[in-house]
C-alpha cells in the first residue's frame, strides 16, 4: 500500500470520527442532562460526561405534566387522520392520472404539476383556509394538504410502471376501475406506498408550522406545540407543573431535557427499524425531481 | 378535441371522471383559490369589503416595499443564506459520502450512516432549542467558539454576526447524513472494474477518489444542484422563526419571516401577499433559469 493511502486513510478515519462525535454528543448531553439533579447540573457548567448526580424527579414532573399527554393524543390522531387521509387521495390521484386512455389526462398532470412550480404564498393560504372555518380544527392540519403532488408524481410513476398487459387482461374479464386498483394496481405497488406512509406520517409528526398558525387552543395543541412551548418559550409555570417556587427553578432545567426525551426517544428508537424504507423514499423521490 | 369525442371520453370513462373530483375540488380549493387570493396583492383588502368589494390599487405595495428600508436588508439577507446553503450545505453530503465511500469496513459504514441520519429524525422544535441552548453564555458550542476565537462568551444568538454560521452548520448537523444517501446510491452504480484498472496503473486512491468516484457523483449533483436552484430564495424560514429575535433581525430577517410578521402578526395582509408574490415569482424564474442553463451545459434537464 503506498505511503498516500495510508495518509488518506488516516485523515478519512479522523474526520468520520469528528463527526460522529459531534453528532451524538448534543445527543447525550441531553440524555445526562435529564437524569442530573437541578443543581448540581446548573453547578457543573456544560461539559457532561455523565450525569450529574442522578435523579429522575425531573421525569416524573415531565410525565406528570398533563399537557405532553393531550399533545401525544393529538399528534396521533393527526399522524393517523393524515395517513388515511392522504394515502386514499394520493391513490385515487394517482390512479386517475396513470390512466393512459382518458382524453384530458395531459391537461390534468399540468393543472397538478403546476403547483409545484408556484404558490400563492403563506397570506392567501392564510385566508382561504381561515374563510373556510376551519380554523381551531384538525381540518386545517390535514384537509389543505391531504395531497402531496410530489408524493402524487412518485406513485403514479410506479402505477405507469405496472405492464400493461395485466390490467388489460383483468379489464377483459370485466373488472371494473375499483376492483383493478385494489386487486392489482395496489398488492403490485405496495413498497412505494409503504414508503410514503412513512414520509406522510413522519410529515404530520413533526408539523408545528401550520398548528402555530391555525391552533389556538391549548387543548388542541399537537405535542410540537406543547414542546414549543415547554423548550422555547419557557413557560415555566407549564415546565414546573406541581413544583413548589423554589423547587421550580432548580429542576425547570432538568425537566426541559426529560421531556424532549420522552418526545424523542419513541421516533428514534423506531427510526433504525424504518430506515431502510426511508432510504428507498429517498431514492425514488431523486429519481425524478 | 372536437366536442363529440370530449362527450365520448367521458361516457366511457365515467368512473375516472368521478374518482377525480375530489382531486380536481383538492386543487381547485387548496392551491387555485389561494392563488386567486393572491389578487389582494394589488388591492387594499379588507375582510369586511372581502376580493370584490375592496379597493384595487395596482403595484403600489410592491413599489412600497421596494423602496422601504428593508428591502435590500430582506433580500440580501435572504439571498447570503441561501448562496451559504447552497455552498455548503450542498457540498457537505457529497464529502461525507465520498468520506464514507473510502471506509472499507462494511459495519464501520453503516454505523457512520446509521448516525449521521440520526438528527434528520429530531423535530425541529427539539433541534432548535438545543441549538438555543448550546449556543447560550456557557453552552458546549459558546464554550469551544470562545476558547478559539477569543471571545467574550455572551449568548452567541444575540450577536448578528454569528447568526448566519449558526443556521448553515445546524443544517448541515441535521441534514447532512440524510440528504448523502443519493450520492451513496449514486456510488454504487460505479463499475468495480474501473477501481481494478486504475490500481493496476499505480493510481492512489487519492487519484481514483479525483478521477473515478467524482465523476462518477456528477450527474446527480447536477441534478440536486438544479432543484438546490429552484429554492435559493426558499430558506428554511421555520427554523428562523424559531431561533431569531429583534436583536438579530439585520441579518437575520429573511423574506418569508417578514411575510409572516407583517401578515399574521401584524394582519398587513395585502402589503405582505405582495411581498410573498414576489418571493414566488422570484423562485420560478431562478428555477426555469437554472433549468434552461442545465440544459445547454449538459442536457440534463428536469423536464
Amino acid at each position: 500500500m503506498q505511503l498516500s493511502d495510508r495518509i488518506l486513510g488516516i485523515i478519512v478515519y479522523a474526520l468520520l470520527t469528528v463527526l460522529v462525535v459531534v453528532t451524538l454528543y448534543p445527543l447525550m448531553y441531553v440524555l445526562f442532562a435529564s437524569f442530573s439533579e437541578g443543581d448540581r447540573l446548573m453547578a457543573s457548567g456544560s461539559l457532561l460526561w455523565k450525569p450529574a448526580g442522578f435523579s429522575i424527579l425531573a421525569y416524573e414532573r415531565a410525565l406528570a405534566n398533563p399537557a405532553i399527554w393531550t399533545g401525544y393524543g393529538n399528534t396521533i390522531k393527526l399522524v393517523a387522520g393524515g395517513i388515511v387521509l392522504n394515502l386514499t387521495m394520493t391513490i385515487v390521484a394517482a390512479y386517475v392520472l396513470s390512466r393512459r386512455l382518458v382524453l384530458w389526462n395531459k391537461l390534468f398532470m399540468q393543472f397538478v404539476v403546476v403547483t409545484m412550480f408556484f404558490n400563492a404564498g403563506l397570506i392567501p393560504f392564510y385566508l382561504v383556509v381561515k374563510g373556510m372555518g376551519l380554523m381551531n380544527t384538525l381540518g386545517a392540519l390535514l384537509l389543505p394538504f391531504a395531497i402531496n403532488t410530489f408524493h402524487l408524481i412518485i406513485l403514479r410513476t410506479a402505477f405507469l410502471s405496472l405492464p400493461a398487459e395485466l390490467e388489460e387482461s383483468a379489464q377483459i374479464d370485466g373488472a371494473n376501475h375499483l376492483t383493478l386498483l385494489l386487486n392489482i394496481v395496489l398488492p403490485l405497488s405496495l413498497p412505494v406506498i409503504s414508503v410514503i406512509v412513512l414520509y406522510t406520517a413522519a410529515d404530520k409528526w413533526n408539523m408545528w408550522f401550520i398548528p402555530s398558525v391555525f391552533i389556538q387552543e391549548r387543548t388542541l395543541y399537537p405535542l410540537q406545540l406543547v414542546l414549543r412551548e415547554i423548550l422555547l418559550n419557557n413557560a415555566t409555570d407549564n415546565i414546573s407543573y406541581g413544583a413548589g417556587v423554589g423547587e421550580a427553578a432548580k429542576i425547570g432545567e432538568t425537566i426541559k431535557y426529560a421531556t424532549i426525551v420522552i418526545s424523542t426517544v419513541p421516533v428514534l428508537v423506531i427510526y433504525p427499524f424504518l430506515q431502510k424504507y426511508f432510504v428507498k423514499g429517498a431514492l425514488v423521490g431523486a429519481i425524478k425531481g | 378535441m372536437n366536442r363529440r369525442s370530449i362527450a365520448r371520453d367521458f361516457k366511457r370513462n365515467k368512473w375516472l371522471y368521478v374518482l377525480a373530483l375530489p382531486v380536481v375540488i383538492y386543487y381547485v380549493l387548496f392551491q387555485y383559490l389561494p392563488m386567486y387570493g393572491a389578487v389582494i396583492a394589488f388591492q387594499n383588502y379588507t375582510p369586511m369589503k372581502g376580493i370584490w368589494g375592496s379597493e384595487w390599487i395596482g403595484l403600489e405595495h410592491f413599489r412600497s416595499f421596494f423602496n422601504s428600508y428593508y428591502f435590500w436588508r430582506l433580500l440580501g439577507n435572504t439571498v447570503l443564506l441561501s448562496l451559504y446553503s447552497l455552498l455548503f450545505e450542498f457540498t457537505a453530503p457529497i464529502v461525507l459520502a465520498l468520506l464514507i465511500h473510502e471506509v472499507r469496513s462494511r459495519y464501520i459504514k453503516s454505523f457512520v450512516q446509521t448516525v449521521s441520519f440520526m438528527p434528520y429524525f429530531i423535530s425541529l422544535i427539539v433541534v432548535s432549542s438545543l441549538i438555543k441552548d448550546l449556543t447560550h453564555s456557557g453552552g458546549i458550542v459558546n464554550l469551544a467558539y470562545t476558547w478559539l476565537t477569543g471571545g467574550d462568551g455572551q449568548d452567541m444568538l444575540q450577536q448578528p454576526g454569528l447568526f448566519r454560521g449558526i443556521y448553515v452548520l445546524s443544517e448541515i448537523w441535521q441534514r447532512m447524513g440524510w440528504e448523502s444517501i443519493i450520492y451513496a446510491a449514486a456510488l454504487t452504480t460505479i463499475p468495480r472494474e474501473q477501481y481494478e484498472a486504475a490500481r493496476i496503473d499505480g493510481a492512489s486512491r487519492l487519484r481514483q477518489m479525483i478521477s473515478i468516484t467524482l465523476p462518477g457523483l456528477l450527474p446527480t449533483i447536477m441534478v440536486m444542484g438544479i432543484l438546490r436552484m429552484g429554492r435559493l430564495l426558499e430558506v428554511g424560514y421555520e427554523k428562523i422563526l424559531l431561533l431569531y429575535n429583534p436583536v438579530i433581525y439585520g441579518t437575520a430577517d429573511v423574506v418569508s419571516t417578514f411575510v409572516y410578521r407583517k401578515g399574521l402578526l401584524d394582519n398587513d395582509w395585502s402589503f405582505s401577499s405582495a411581498i410573498g408574490l414576489f418571493n414566488s415569482a422570484i423562485n420560478l424564474l431562478l428555477l426555469l433559469s437554472a433549468n434552461a442553463l442545465s440544459r445547454k451545459i449538459n442536457q440534463n434537464s428536469l423536464w
